[in-house]
């Protein structure tokens, strides 16, 4: 068991700063996720802690010791890649025994060590085979398996879902937490896709242009955004932000709703919305619009639920509100988060 | 009137339906006329020798006569009754083996060097290729130089350093000179196999490479136990042009030695070169150069079988 932390760690890459100055800290056995588009570091972040990418400057903690200058295999951690980099030229037992061979483990204990960590993945059956032979979901489950014989303290894992199919990648996402909570290894865990963020992390750092913009539960990013990137980064369709004098005012699709479905209720306030368009995706109806009484420039998006069913003709205002605690506000320069205020 | 005006206009209507084919819209016949002139000139200036090669080593015909007789294998079967012949032989192997164990060794840590990121990289780049893109007669003087049994900078560096008590003879005593031979030819070959092993070594995704540094191996298991056997297949072929370029080569040993000190550099292309085109005997001359064609016909459908074999993701 260990914790990860950096401090104020930098990386340049000739002109171009992939990371600028991050501070973080894991707690033991967390489930921590590195969040953003694609460009704004999160894989070099990675690969530093790992030890395959010399930080410009900043310093790297692994439980409580500075890893800073020492290659990655002294590190005590297991590496899970986007591509699985499975060996391919050696069979399935091969690729699993492989860091045990490297550490100089005697043929005995490397089989009673990978037949365990087989067993524990379910590949027990394959491991006369090579990686050419298996799907996406089985390799996946061999490079899990490579890594967790060498008992790291740390798992490191880039985006080791996004080569599987939509329908596969529900189950491993499962599957994954599933095995990380079992083992209580602490996570560090990189993704683009905000839904494997949310519903795997127990904290999630959201990064944009090197820099961590928020560092929170999935709770805290989605219902109080530290800032406008965050805010329009996490939810789909993202959070409506419309402009007023001197400040940005937020509310989350879902927030807002046909007046008619609460009644009259002081705690909600009360818009007017002009749909020009209505999407029926089945489960949610999607509204397209704008608010002509606070910003008539910007789009604005409603969903409901199929389950209100609540009849919206588009091209005509329709009376709809959002819960007052719904209602976020950031400043217009900075577009960090400032407290409520009166619209 | 009315008649010729309707056939006219069938004529009209033909015409536009079915519209005439140029001979250039033709594409077997573009592809015949564009691929005439590779095809003369393999035929002209391969198959054409290579058959009056094979016609030749089955005959008696030398340069002094015009007589032609076909004696079948008889030619061949002189040859090994010839000792120069014997001697060839052997040399030809010893030559391709060492030279190429050379050559695969050396253009390996070679490409290793090309793909590294360094300051300076392209002048390391641009000497590594100097080799291959140097003049043969231009190396070939500077060789000569090189290993001069009077002027030989390398006699004078070892005389200088007094591991040398005086000059060695380079191309004048029968080991010397085959080890000659052997740097000289794996000098001009390195850089090509270097080339050809570079792009097998830029082909293995960085992710394997780092899972391989991650799971705690170092430089040398790196190497034989991940980056080698993924390039398998590329050094095979490295390794069957450095073959082919070596058992067919004659320019080295011609410009250096003439096959001396008393044959022990000669080798088979030297030899059929020297029998066949300056001694006028063409029987056996051809003989010689054919001799060895069905063993690298061999080597070579081993090699590219080997290539396709390895399984590679």
């Amino acid at each position: 068991m260990a914790t990860v932390e950096v401090r104020d760690l930098r990386k340049h890459f000739d002109d171009t700063v992939a990371v600028d100055g991050i501070d973080l800290a894991s707690t033991e056995g967390e489930f921590l996720v590195l969040l953003g588009p694609s460009g704004c570091g999160k894989t070099t972040l990675l690969r530093m802690i790992a030890g395959l990418e010399t930080p410009t400057s900043g310093e790297i903690y692994i439980a409580d010791e500075l890893m800073n200058g020492l290659p990655p295999r002294a590190r005590k951690i297991a590496m899970v890649f986007q591509s699985y980099a499975l060996y391919p030229h050696m069979t399935v037992f091969r690729n699993i025994a492989f860091p045990l061979k490297a550490e100089g483990l005697d043929p005995e204990q490397r089989r009673d060590k990978v037949e365990w960590a087989a067993r524990l993945l379910d590949i027990d059956r394959h491991l006369d085979r090579r990686p050419r032979h298996l799907s996406g979901g089985e390799r996946q489950r061999v490079a899990l398996a490579r890594a967790l014989v060498r008992e790291p303290s740390i798992f490191l894992l880039d985006e080791p879902l996004s080569n599987l199919d939509a329908k596969l990648r529900a189950a491993a996402r499962d599957d994954l937490l599933e095995f990380q909570n079992r083992m209580g290894i602490t996570t560090v865990y990189v993704t683009h896709d905000q839904v494997e963020a949310m519903g795997m992390g127990d904290r999630i750092a959201v990064m944009e242009h090197g820099r961590i913009r928020q560092f929170g539960t999935p709770d805290e990013i989605y219902h109080h955004p530290a800032d406008t990137f965050v805010a329009t980064f996490i939810g789909s369709p993202p959070m409506n932000l419309l402009h007023r004098s001197d400040h940005l005012v937020g509310f989350r699709p879902e927030s807002f709703l046909p007046e008619a479905l609460n009644g009259h209720d002081p705690t909600r306030t009360s818009f007017a919305f002009q749909v020009n368009r209505v999407e029926n995706l089945g489960s949610d109806r999607y509204l397209y619009g704008t608010v002509p009484g606070l910003d008539e420039q910007t789009k604005v998006i409603s969903r409901l639920p199929s389950t209100v069913s609540i009849p919206i003709e588009p091209q005509r205002e329709h009376q709809f509100t959002v819960a007052e605690d719904d209602l976020k506000f950031f400043d217009k320069e900075t577009g960090s988060s400032i407290p409520s205020r009166p619209l | 009137m009315s008649t010729q005006d309707a056939s006219s206009a069938e004529g009209i209507v033909a015409r536009m339906v079915r519209p005439r084919r140029h001979l250039l819209d033709d594409e077997r016949f573009l592809a015949r006329i564009g691929l005439m002139p590779a095809f003369i000139y393999i035929a002209a200036l391969v198959g054409f020798p290579f058959v009056m090669a094979i016609l030749y080593s089955l005959s008696d015909a030398t340069i002094g006569s015009t007589s032609f007789d076909f004696v079948g294998l008889e030619t061949f079967r002189q040859l090994f009754r010839d000792p120069v012949f014997m001697q060839s032989l052997q040399n030809t192997f010893v030559f391709t083996f060492v030279a190429n164990i050379l050559v695969v060794v050396l253009a390996k840590a070679l490409a290793m060097v090309l793909v590294a990121d360094f300051k300076g990289k392209w002048f390391v780049r641009f000497l590594v290729l100097l080799p291959w893109t140097t003049p043969v007669s231009l190396a070939a003087i500077t060789w000569l130089w090189t290993l001069d049994s009077i002027f030989s900078p390398i006699d004078w560096v070892l005389r200088n350093l007094g591991l040398i008590e005086s000059n060695m003879y380079w191309l004048g005593s029968p080991g010397l000179a085959m080890t000659s031979i052997i740097a000289v030819h794996t000098w001009r070959i390195v850089p090509l196999a270097a080339v050809i092993i570079m792009a097998g070594l830029v082909a293995i995704p960085t992710e394997i490479i780092d899972a391989a540094e991650v799971d705690g191996a170092r430089f040398w298991r790196k190497l034989f136990e991940i980056t080698i056997p993924l390039m398998a297949p590329i050094i095979a072929v490295a390794v069957l042009f450095g073959v082919i370029l070596t058992i067919t080569d004659m320019s080295v040993v011609y410009v250096l030695t003439r096959g001396g000190p008393t044959n022990s550099t000669q080798v088979l292309s030297s030899w059929a070169f020297f029998k066949g085109i300056s001694g006028g005997n063409l029987a056996h001359g051809a003989a010689t150069a054919l001799f060895l064609l069905p063993i690298m016909i061999a080597v070579a459908a081993l090699i590219l079988r080997m290539a396709k074999r390895r399984e590679v993701l």
